[in-house]
């Protein structure tokens, strides 16, 4: 039994990291229908915005817990939010805007040569900024006293405080997000412009900045996954945001692309079912590296017996 | 036209970074000796390493360690008439990258010997290439038994005549380790492996002695290499309580596991083979990394009589990175090289009519190098036996335990 809750927790914080990642898709896919396959990328560079942060705060070790968690930590994410945040702005406006109108595949291959990109810029960039560490290995996340390494026992069960801060994470901006697009103007400028963006226009909701806004929001919360991403593993690389952020399209995809409450449900079920796999199927298909073939064996499940995905489209109606 | 800005700016952005992506890693290459000496026959000597990547921190130790004995080759003047060149190729510790890299250096005909590779899954991938060039490859660094013995190790068999390596391999490195727990009074483990030739090769070996000896090994797991949540199996491995934990793998994965291992509240040592024996692994598995344990070839440089000519050499080379795990044998292998071509290229009238006589000269080599005596034996493997334990005290590995593992 412990082990099954032990299990419960692992995929709920796992599955909670990969629905803060899959909002991004999901809302950016329900506005303009575009896979944006560089929002992994948005999540790495989340991760590396709060890493500089904590470099430019003078890389601070030894410090109190009330520091760390009061001044250091908040720091960190609004640094890695700001990085997020002007990145996917950015990318909007100059990979995807110039090709609204282009066929379906232009925006795809840019988003592709996106990501390489950005992926290249880290890796040769980071590492070469005086007193910043070589970006071509993993880079040790800082230590957040008071909350890495930290864990409470209940029973036969350790629950990570990174795995708390995750879920909380998750919590939080799930709830800020709904309040945003149900009872701010923006968002529902941004639900319009996703239903029909020619009408929106036509009534006078700026198009452009419902769109930008969507990118802003779902990179913001790619970047507070980036954090909890350096917490829960303690170590950050240029490739982090390839694996995860296909986790996270899958996660989408398996929710329902493009509604919000599918790709945190659909984050959720990925992360357990990689969890109770690895204990709970037996003989060598249930070791740890079956584990994907389990969550894209769901995945396949769901959409040949609901290919809507599992919450459908509500939020929008498009998808 | 704003449009056709936009995207020529965006691919000019890419093709910019992709050179300078290339710029980059040749940049950081050093070039042994100095240019073509007068009237002087040229031979090259190679290096397959990753050289960019997760592992790079190893290749560069071996890259810069074989520089180093080629420049000292060519200052001594150990082989007279002719002068040695160096050339390094990537392989990105993927078969792939090193077919590429294989056929590349065997084009060359001025290459005689070659240095490499780190991965015993890219040994598998090029020993074929070297083979039917008839260029010796002497890795300093794979351990998987099959490499020189063949698939089936209870009848070996010399698997490819041209291959040799100065490192001890996993059918020694597993049982020591297992010897090491048991004296410990450990006799409960559980292995974990990466499913890639030399991970698997190392927990398979680890786990068949340590069953022999009269240990309980209570799971055997295995994990992805590009996994970085193990929380999962580390549950499943907790749930049945073992005393210790052995990794079969490399550092990328193993740091990250010992961390999460030890936030999980399973706090019991982690052990691993070479492949974890690099201070990237502390610096990944951070302060709680205290107490996990490593087996690596041979003896710890620093410890060595032998060893303190190399150290002083490479201290002065002006290196930038560590020597590494890997830096004395592939010293001691491009040494070696060296030894052969003081034979083959006595008489020969260009590299590539040396190149026979270079791998037949291989193996009768004898010597003392870095790390010892070398020299192979009739499979090509090193015939040095000796190991050592390694723990993590205070943020660094400190040796434990050295023996002649019999």
């Amino acid at each position: 039994m412990d082990l099954f809750i032990q299990q419960l927790i692992n995929g709920l914080s796992l599955g909670a990291l990969y629905a803060l990642i899959a909002v991004g898709y999901t809302v950016v896919y329900g506005i303009v229908q575009l896979i944006n396959f560089a929002h992994g990328e948005v999540f790495m560079m989340g991760a590396f915005g709060a890493y500089t942060t904590w470099m430019l705060m003078g890389s601070p070790t030894k410090v109190s817990v009330g520091f760390a968690l009061g001044i250091m930590l908040p720091a960190m994410i609004l640094g890695g939010v700001l990085v997020s945040v002007v990145t996917a702005l950015l990318m909007e406006r100059f990979a995807y805007r110039p090709l609204r109108n282009a066929p379906r595949l232009a925006p795809l291959i840019s988003a592709i040569g996106l990501s390489i990109a950005l992926q290249e810029a880290v890796r040769l960039f980071y590492g070469r900024i005086p007193g910043f560490p070589d970006s071509r290995r993993a880079i040790p996340f800082p230590v957040i006293e008071g909350l890495t390494g930290r864990s409470l026992q209940l029973g036969g069960v350790t629950i990570q405080f990174s795995a708390i801060f995750t879920l909380g994470a998750l919590f939080v901006c799930a709830t800020v997000l709904w309040w945003f697009v149900n009872k701010t103007r923006m968002g529902r400028a941004m639900q319009a412009t996703s239903q029909d963006a020619d009408t929106a226009r036509l009534m006078g909701i700026n198009v452009d900045r419902a769109i930008a806004t969507a990118f802003a929001v779902g990179a913001a919360l790619a970047a507070v996954a980036g954090v909890a991403h350096g917490l829960r593993y303690n170590n950050i690389d240029f490739q982090m945001g390839f694996m995860a952020g296909m986790k996270a399209f899958t996660a989408a995809v398996l929710g329902g692309i493009g509604n919000i409450n599918g790709a945190v449900v659909g984050g959720l079920v990925l992360g357990v079912v990689e969890a109770m796999a690895t204990t709970y199927i037996p003989g060598q298909f249930g070791s740890s590296a079956w584990k994907d073939v389990w969550a894209f064996a769901i995945l396949i499940l769901v959409l040949v017996f609901r290919p809507q995905g599992l919450l459908g489209a509500k939020v929008v109606d498009r998808a | 036209m704003n449009r056709r800005l936009a995207a020529a700016g965006i691919s000019g952005l890419l093709i910019a970074s992709l050179t300078l992506a290339g710029c980059g890693q040749r940049s950081a290459e050093p070039t042994a000796g100095a240019t073509q000496g007068g009237g002087k026959k040229i031979a090259k000597i190679g290096l397959i390493a990753p050289l960019s990547g997760g592992l790079s921190a190893m290749g560069a130790g071996m890259r810069n360690s074989v520089d180093l004995a080629v420049k000292q080759a060519n200052e001594s003047g150990a082989i007279p008439g002719w002068e040695l060149q160096f050339v390094s190729e990537d392989d990105q510790a993927s078969p792939d990258a090193g077919k590429n890299a294989a056929t590349k250096l065997t084009g060359d005909k001025d290459v005689v010997g070659v240095v490499g590779p780190l991965n015993s899954s890219v040994g598998q991938a090029i020993q074929p290439i070297f083979e039917s060039a008839g260029i010796a490859l002497v890795s300093p660094a794979n351990t998987n038994p099959s490499l020189t013995k063949g698939a089936d190790l209870a009848n070996p068999k010399r698997a490819y005549t041209t291959y040799f390596r100065t490192c001890t391999t996993d059918d020694v490195q597993g049982p020591f380790a297992a010897k090491y727990l048991l004296d410990q009074g450990i006799k409960q483990v559980a292995t974990i492996n990466d499913k890639k030739a030399y991970g698997q090769g190392l927990a398979s070996a680890f786990a068949t002695a340590f069953k022999a000896s009269g240990g309980d090994v209570v799971g055997e797991e295995t994990i992805n290499p590009d996994d970085k949540d193990f929380s999962a199996v580390i549950s499943k491995v907790k749930a049945a309580g073992p005393a210790a934990v052995y990794y079969g793998g490399e550092y990328p994965q193993a740091g990250p596991l010992s961390q999460q291992m030890k936030a999980a509240g399973l706090n019991v040592p982690l052990m691993g083979g070479d492949g974890i024996f690099d201070p990237a692994f502390i610096e990944l598995a951070g302060a709680t990394s205290n107490g996990d344990l490593a087996t690596s070839v041979g003896a710890p440089a620093e410890s060595l009589a032998s060893a303190k000519a190399f150290l002083d050499a490479y201290g002065k080379g002006g290196y930038k990175e560590s020597y590494g795990a890997y830096g004395m044998y592939s010293y001691d292998a491009a040494q070696s090289i060296i030894e052969a071509l003081k034979v083959s290229l006595k008489d020969a009238k260009d590299a590539t009519s040396a190149r026979k006589g270079t791998v037949e000269a291989l193996g009768k080599v004898s010597f003392n190098g870095a790390s010892g005596a070398v020299a192979f034996n009739e499979f090509g493997d090193s015939k040095a036996r000796v190991l050592t334990v390694y723990k993590v005290e205070g943020g660094a590995w400190k040796a434990d335990k050295t023996e002649d593992f019999k």
